[in-house]
Order: C-alpha cells, then structure tokens, then sequence
C-alpha cells in the first residue's frame, strides 16, 4: 500500500502542467467571486495559470514516462498536443479581450475564463490518456465545458440553440462511443491500451464483434474532430457560439480529439510480433483494417465539407465547413500507418493553428466594426481596411493550400507521407478537394477585393493592439511557408509515444 | 417452451448482453424519435445505462478485476453531470423560444 502511494507521490511530479491547470481553475472561480466587477483581474490570472502549464509543458519536452498506474503518458507526443492547445487558449484570451460579444456580459467574465481553463485541461488529459476510462473522462470534461460556453451569450437565441444542438449531439456520440468502448472491454477484458493490445495479440476475439466495437468508437472520435457523418452539430453550433469559442473549438478541441484518436487507434492496434517492418512503420494487428475505414471517412469528410461551404454565405458557417474539410485532410494523415503521417498531420495542426486562428479573428473584427458575419459586409474591405482585407487574403490562400504560404507545406507532408505509402487514390482525391476549396475561398476574395463597398462606406480603423494581434497570425502564416525546418523536426521528434518502437 | 424457461432461471453474460442491447436500442430510438428534448435526455440515459450493464456485466463474467464496476461508477456520475447540463440549456432555450421541442428551434440553418 505505501509503495502505491509513494508511486503517486512520484507521478505529482510528472502532473504538473495539468495541476497548474486544476490550481487555476479554482482560484479563477474564487477570483470571479471576490473580483466581479473587474474581469481584467481574472483574465490576467487565468493567463498567467495557463502560460505556466504551458511553462510546465514544454519543460516536460524528451520525457517519456507512464504516470498513474497506466492511466496517463507523459512522452512528445503528449507534449506537443499540450503545448498546442495551451497556446491555442492563450491565444484565446486574447481574443476574448477584443471581442464585443464578450466584453457585454461583464458579470460572467469570470465563469467564461474558468471554462476555458477547465476545456483546456480536459485537452491536456486527452492528449496523454492511455486508459479508455481516462479517455472517456477528458473527453468529457472537454465537451461539458465547451457546451456552456457555447452557450454563453445566452440572451442570444442563436446561441442558446447551438448549445443546445452541442450537447444533443455530444452526449449521444459519447453514449453510442461507451457503448463500443464497453464491447471492446468484454473482448479484450482490460481498460488499459498497453493491456488491450497484450489480450488482442494472444487471442483474436470475434473479427465481427471488434468491427462493431470500432465503429461505435469512431463515432466518438468523428465526433470530436467534426468528421462527416458525425458533423452535423459543427455548422450550427460554429455560427451560433460566440466567435472566440467557435475559434477554440475548430482548432484545439480538433486537434485534442486528434491527439486522443491517433493514440488510441496506434496503440491498441499495432502488431508488436512482426519486427521485420520498415522504420516508421507498423502494421495493424491480423489484417484488422482500421485504417480503412478511417479512409472512407477521410474521403466523405473532405468532399461533403468543401461541397457544401460552396454554398454559404455566412462567414462563420463558410469556415465551419471548412474546418470540416481540413479535419478530412488531416484524416488522410492517420490512414497510412506510418510515422510519416503522423508527422504530416501534426505539421498540418501546427500551421492550421495560425492561418485558421487568424481568419477567425478577421472574422471578429469585422464584426464587431460591422456588426454582421455576412458575406456582403466583406464588399471592398480590401480598400475599406488595406490591413484587414490582406491579412484574409494570406489566410484564405493559406487554408486553400498554396505556396508559399504555411499551408501548403501542411498539405506537401500529408500528400507526401500518403504518396510514400502508396495511397495514391486518395492523394488525388485530397488534391482535387483543394481545388474545390479554392472556388469558395477565392469567392471571399472576390468580394473584398474585386466589388464595390455599395452601401459599406467608411473605412474600419483599427486599434494598434488589434493590428499587433492580426500581424501576429500573418508574420507565420507567411514565415512558416518558406522556412519550416523546425517545425518539421518538432514534428519528427513529437511522434513517439510512450512504450511503442 | 420449458427449455427457454429454464434458461431464463439461470442468467448468465447471454442475458445481460441481451438486456444491453435491447437497452441501447431503445435509447437510440427514444433520442431518433422523441421530439421533446427531455425525452431526448432519457433516451441518452438508456443509451449510457447500456453501456454500464456491459460494463458490470463483462467484469462480473470475463475478467477477475473490479475494472467495468469502477467505470460503472464514473459512468453514472457523468451522466448526472450531463443531465445537469442539458436541463440549464434546454431551461435556457425554454427562455428564448416558449417552446422545448427540438424541431421548432431552427434558427441556424444551411
């Protein structure tokens, strides 16, 4: 018994970044109390608890460690997905400062920034989850957190409903998701995925019975990565939440659902009898193809998502699909079984990070100058806003996939991983899906740059504080397209993962 | 006949599974079905007790360890906390809309 709880003593030391988290999550809730009057107090301190877990994070950087009994990893691959949603947060409040829609509702500030701490440690324990209790518990801790805050301009009608259309959505996902978790459970008998691995690779169970199971599973992975056919919460609850949160959800809870999809499917179905593989590569366990399956979802996701953004004229719906088609692109990554795609699609969040994160503040700022997420409001904002208009145009060249912006390196890694493992269908596929993009992106730039402002008069001043901000998504959306060398090595070392070769 | 009431009088995993089954899918089918969004809360109740009966019932007959109990008991507390939730939203969009049926409350759409 002692030396169980010396063990735990050890791990604490491991846990850091997440109990900065927990220590702020609390203080941030008394500080709402005694501070309610002045939320700037509050927002300086969740800043300050969030930079030092992400402090704490990248301290943890070369670490490759199993804490708590095997329900937490601690390895790169953690890392860097704690070191992404850490960054994505901060960057998060920081739009939370500019944005009117937040800046209303004073009184609730406090709850609003709590939440966001409480989101993101339930990112950071589904970044290192290697128990499926623990799985299902971050995971849950992420999506409760985030139906609130969807919500939270809740005078709004708009708002109310997409929290409501979340939380219908999440918590059937994560009902039929436990469901499959349970059979798998009864196949394999252990909760852990080292140990669901072990008892997969002795006895083969029932080939039917697992095919069930993973379905039931994928349902809760497509869910959170906002996968076709399991999106359809995504554009209602992406146009109806405040702008910030929409931001938050399609980059950090993406990526976080990523994270705990990558590990779960690698871990539990890697083949560790055959050694005779290549380097970066592995193979599936008895043929079970998993990957398969992933790919038809892959495809359908990326089709559907750029298909139906065609049609949208609300900016907010238009990048909501479009965060559609980017998580099919990232899809791809996982589809081919080797380091290499792995690597690609934590390239691919890297640079996501900066070009979606900025289309989003662009899309804050307009409305909040303009008061509309319409199309019509971007008539001639290249010559109403030079900054403004520019700056989407990066991005929306960046989100399409051409050089040299950031990302188009994200799209050569993925396209060059499944090239490599001969996914060649599919590569073509993804490449004639950017050209779709291209069509609804460049309608944006069309009407920035190419229409009169009829009717949108007067030019939209920006703060300095604002303009610094922008720059600061539109220097590395450029910078990243030339030089990348760092970020793939980052990449490169963030792929191993705790107790795989 | 006799036969199947003797094999109802000893239950074993067979049973439970069936009830799961039977359990989950009434639960997919209250949530497909159901326009009002309370029902649709019991149906997601059915569907996560499922699952807790999988869990309870795996542990009891396939493994030696207390594991599917132990996560029986996560299971329960977050569906509490989900229930919880989804009554202050659904009291919310009451607020907003007079109205706690899912299919009037389309605002947003394509």
């Amino acid at each position: 018994m002692n030396i169980f709880i010396q063990q735990i003593q050890q791990n604490l030391a491991y846990f850091l970044p997440e109990t900065a988290l927990v220590v702020t999550l609390c203080l941030s809730i008394l500080a709402g109390l005694i501070f309610g009057k002045t939320p700037k107090v509050v927002a300086w301190f969740v800043f300050i608890g969030v930079g030092a877990a992400l402090f704490f994070a990248v301290k943890q950087a070369g670490v490759s460690q199993e804490i708590f009994s095997g329900m937490i990893a601690v390895d790169p691959f953690a890392v860097f997905f704690k070191s992404l949603a850490a960054v994505c947060t901060l960057t998060i409040f920081l739009f939370s400062i500019f944005s009117s829609e937040v800046q209303t509702t004073v009184k609730r500030m406090a709850e609003y920034y709590s939440l966001l701490v409480a989101m993101t440690l339930g990112m950071f324990l589904m970044a290192g989850a290697t128990n499926v209790l623990m799985m299902v518990l971050a995971m849950e801790l992420t999506s409760l957190s985030s139906y609130i805050v969807a919500g939270y301009t809740k005078e709004a009608a708009d708002s109310s409903e997409a929290s409501l259309k979340y939380i219908i959505y999440g918590a059937v996902s994560s009902g039929i998701m436990l469901y499959g978790i349970s059979i798998l459970f009864g196949l394999t008998g252990a909760m852990d995925y080292a140990g669901i691995n072990h008892s997969l690779t002795l006895n083969a169970p029932n080939y039917f019975a697992l095919l069930t199971a993973t379905i039931f599973i994928v349902v809760g992975f497509g869910y959170k990565i906002s996968a076709v056919p399991f999106h359809f919460w995504t554009p209602d609850v992406y146009e109806g939440a405040p702008i910030t949160i929409t931001a938050f959800l399609s980059v950090a809870s993406k990526a976080a659902g990523f994270a705990m999809m990558i590990r779960f499917f690698k871990v539990i179905f890697i083949d560790t009898t055959i050694l005779a593989v290549p380097a970066g590569m592995w193979t599936s366990l008895y043929g079970f193809e998993w990957n398969k399956l992933l790919a038809i979802l892959s495809v359908l996701t990326m089709t559907l998502g750029n298909l139906v953004a065609v049609w949208q004229d609300n900016l907010k719906r238009l990048l909501a699909y479009s965060s559609i088609a980017h998580a099919g692109y990232m899809l791809m990554g996982v589809v081919v079984l080797s380091n290499q795609g792995i690597a690609a699609v934590l390239i691919y969040l890297m640079m996501y990070l900066f070009m979606n994160l900025g289309a989003f503040f662009v899309v804050m700022l307009v409305a909040n100058k303009t008061g509309s997420e319409d199309i019509s409001a971007y008539r001639g904002l290249g010559y109403r806003a030079p900054l403004i208009g520019v700056a989407m145009a990066i991005f929306l060249v960046s989100l399409t996939g051409l050089p040299p912006t950031a990302g188009f390196i994200g799209k050569l890694y993925l396209f060059a991983a499944l090239l490599d493992a001969k996914w060649i269908w599919l590569a073509v596929v993804g490449a004639l899906n950017s050209v779709i993009s291209l069509y609804y992106y460049a309608r944006v730039l069309r009407y920035m740059f190419l229409r009169n402002p009829e009717g949108q008069t007067g030019s939209i001043t920006l703060q300095r504080s604002e303009a610094i901000l922008l720059l600061a998504f539109v220097i590395p959306t450029l910078l990243f397209g030339l030089y990348f060398g760092p970020l793939v090595e980052l990449a490169n070392a963030s792929v191993q993962m705790f107790g795989i070769r | 006949m006799q036969e199947f009431i003797i094999w109802l009088q000893h239950p074993g995993l067979t049973h439970f599974l069936i009830l799961s089954g039977l359990l989950f899918s009434l639960g997919l089918f209250a949530i497909l079905t159901r326009r009002n969004a309370i029902m649709v809360l019991m149906g997601i109740e059915l569907v996560l007790n499922a699952a807790n009966i999988n869990f309870v019932a795996f542990s009891r007959y396939v493994t030696t360890t207390l594991d599917g109990h132990v996560v029986a008991v996560f299971v329960i507390i977050l569906a509490a906390a989900e229930a919880a939730i989804l009554l202050a939203i659904v009291l919310n969009i009451y607020q907003n809309f007079n109205t706690v049926n899912v299919d009037e409350i389309n605002q947003l759409k394509d």
